[in-house]
């Protein structure tokens, strides 16, 4: 789950990261009377969950508080890489005299979180990874042991930062550590941290990515989700712990197991076909999950038909077959359905789905075949 | 033969109690798996399953009252980190996780902590493994699989069962079959599975089923191409996933652009892997 930058850098700010002392608004009125306390120069951000606002033009500065509502104005009509922004943020803007780089994410391959940190910041990282993989300092971190104070300070020696701000940056590095720890971030990034003129360091933008996983022990923070930025259907599939993502073809698959899921939709496209989603209704469904899986599924109108592919283990077919007859007496899809189950109790699944009408198929090739066929036909 | 489990291995259910625990330890025992114990804290002294299965309050008195060699965890994912740590700590010295949904953060520690233990973990997010006519450690249905020659590794679960059955639809059996699980962290990796069945004598061949995200599959390419003489038959799930979306697998996303099903076939096939287009392929590609 991302978080938005105002919600990370208010996160950060608990840690005891100096963050700008801006606010949220989502009227451009609010955008002028938050410039007004503020008094000077002000920046207006759009709060949206893609990378590259700057450059679609929605993080501008405005200099007096009547351009921070004509600017704020501009902002909230606009949408960046399909988003609509609902939000902006309202900071002082900073005398910068350097931008830097860091961050926290977890290296995968190593299993251990790791602090990234550069002197070339406020640019993506990924894109100094590109061109200057040498300026990005890495330092990983034993998970149970946590930050050592001599690793921050390896880190500032590592992007040359100044004798002076040794101090200040090691409090934010531990700062930034528990941020992540506290929170079960996937990501905390400052990016850029900021040297002002001033002669201290600033986190003028921030970024956190949660772990989905985590969330039942963080219920504030799983209530900070802004579902305005994902696809109804997705939201939906979530409070019945389904996972969804939708696509853009017309044959629908609902299909147990994730890898199974994805094989699914690849020997679709394999045999001509295009999928209209992934689902996966997971271990142990239920016929509640399967219920809410079809009418999901059947919400997207260009669906023509829906495969299911069930292969036994602990879902057992006999609990999805009772699912799909609920889900058929309360939805009644008027198209075509093939069905496959194998596995786990596949023949008292196979006897209660005798009467449903529905196109049977025996191996995964047949099942795509089949649902390719009736999709064209 | 096999790898990691067979006849002799002595079992502890953590989570015997649950639904779950309770329906898979039934098909464990039927297939023939010497399930020893279970644990469900607060319900020790009770018995399980008719009298078969005694269950203890804690992984430390079931190994000392059983001898249990490996456990199966069977619990919800607040409390999965813990049941390992416990397992661990008993001396358990194999341990398969079942569990999906574990915190990312946790599995960290969890890893750091068994290898310094050198436990062994499977999983979590797992179907655990079979070896076929022996025994079933996990959710693999015992009847889509029969003993023979091919080892099979694979990071799905279902997905698993597919190639497993369309493998025993032509006769082609396996010596086991090891799950090790969709997410980003976990215990046992490919490498580790490719080589035990290089090392084990009754493993002619190998079946790897990887998926998008992460480098496991390349790596695992590396290693075939230097340390194998084996002949191996692979398959990538996600063709068709769009990037920066995480398919159901916590592991299986497409990140910066890396990680793409096409960049591990190119890998794979550098090695000199066969790939399949697609699961029900696989069993001509061993002939």
């Amino acid at each position: 789950m991302k978080l938005h930058e105002y919600q990370s850098k208010q996160i950060f700010a608990k840690y005891g990261i100096p963050i700008p002392k801006g606010r949220v608004a989502t009227t451009a009125i609010e955008a002028r009377q938050i410039a007004e306390e503020l008094g000077g120069l002000v920046v207006i951000k759009s709060q949206v969950l893609v990378g590259g606002r700057g450059k679609a033009g929605g993080i501008r500065l405005a200099k007096t508080a009547k351009e921070a509502e004509e600017v704020a104005t501009q902002i909230l009509g606009m949408e960046i890489k399909g988003l609509p922004v609902r939000k902006v943020l309202v900071d002082p803007a900073a005398n910068i005299e350097q931008e830097i780089y860091l961050g926290i994410t977890n290296d995968r391959a190593a299993r251990r979180p790791v602090f990234m940190a550069s002197a070339a910041g406020g640019v993506e990282i990924e894109e100094v990874a590109r061109t200057n993989p040498e300026k990005i300092i890495k330092v990983h971190i034993d998970p149970l042991l946590g930050l050592r104070d001599y690793q921050a300070r390896d880190i500032a020696i590592g992007i040359d930062l100044p004798k002076e701000y040794w101090k200040q940056f090691v409090d934010i590095c531990r700062g930034l550590w528990r941020a992540y720890m506290d929170c079960d971030a996937t990501l905390a990034e400052i990016n850029p941290l900021v040297i002002l003129k001033e002669k201290s360091l600033l986190a003028l933008d921030g970024k956190m990515v949660l772990d989905d996983n985590a969330l039942f022990r963080h219920p504030d923070l799983a209530e900070m989700r802004d579902v305005d930025e994902e696809a109804a259907a997705e939201t939906e599939a979530r409070k019945y712990g389904l996972s969804f993502i939708k696509l853009d073809g017309n044959i629908g698959c609902m299909v147990n197991g994730a890898g199974l899921a994805m094989t699914t939709m690849d020997i679709v496209k394999l045999f001509g076909g295009e999928p209209a989603n992934f689902l996966d209704i997971g271990g142990g469904a239920g016929a509640d999950k399967v219920a809410a899986a079809m009418r999901i599924i059947l919400s997207d109108k260009n669906v023509k038909v829906i495969l299911f592919n069930v292969f036994g283990g602990i879902t057992r077919c006999d609990e999805v077959a009772k699912g799909i007859l609920v889900a058929l007496k309360e939805v009644k899809p008027t198209i075509p359905m093939v069905v496959r189950l194998v596995g786990t109790n596949a023949e008292e699944g196979r006897k209660l789905l005798a009467d449903a009408n529905m196109i049977t198929a025996e191996t995964l090739a047949d099942a795509a075949k089949k649902s390719v066929a009736a999709a064209k036909a | 033969m096999s790898i990691l489990v067979d006849k002799n291995t002595r079992l502890l259910v953590q989570g015997i109690t649950g639904n779950e625990g309770l329906f898979h330890t039934q098909q464990m025992l039927a297939y023939g798996t010497k399930v020893v114990a279970g644990t469900r804290p607060g319900k020790g002294g009770e018995w399980v399953l008719d009298g078969k299965v005694p269950v203890f309050d804690s992984c430390k008195a079931a190994v000392e009252a059983t001898g249990a060699n490996a456990s199966i965890i069977f619990v919800a994912a607040s409390f999965a980190p813990d049941a390992i740590f416990e397992a661990a700590d008993a001396g358990i010295p194999f341990i398969v996780c079942v569990t999906e949904g574990v915190a990312v953060q946790d599995m960290m520690r969890v890893r750091e902590y068994l290898d310094q233990k050198q436990v062994r973990l499977l999983g979590p997010n797992c179907p655990g493994l079979l070896t076929p006519g022996e025994a079933k450690v996990g959710i693999i249905p015992g009847n889509i699989a029969i003993p023979g020659d091919v080892g099979v590794v694979s990071r799905s679960g279902t997905l698993t069962y597919e190639v497993l059955y369309a493998l025993k639809l032509v006769g082609i059996g396996a010596t086991t079959c090891v799950g090790i699980g969709g997410d980003p962290i976990n215990g046992t990796n490919f490498i580790d599975c490719l080589s035990m069945f290089e090392d084990d004598p009754h493993t002619e061949k190998v079946v790897m089923i990887g998926e998008i995200g992460g480098t496991d599959e390349q790596k695992a390419a590396q290693f075939i191409a230097s340390k194998m003489t084996k002949p191996v038959v692979s398959f990538i799930a996600g063709q068709t996933a769009p990037p920066g979306k995480r398919m159901g697998h916590a592991g299986a996303i497409i990140e910066g652009g890396a990680g793409t099903a096409s960049e591990k076939v190119k890998a794979l096939e550098a090695a000199g892997v066969k790939v399949a287009k697609h699961p029900e392929e696989i069993p001509s590609l061993l002939k």
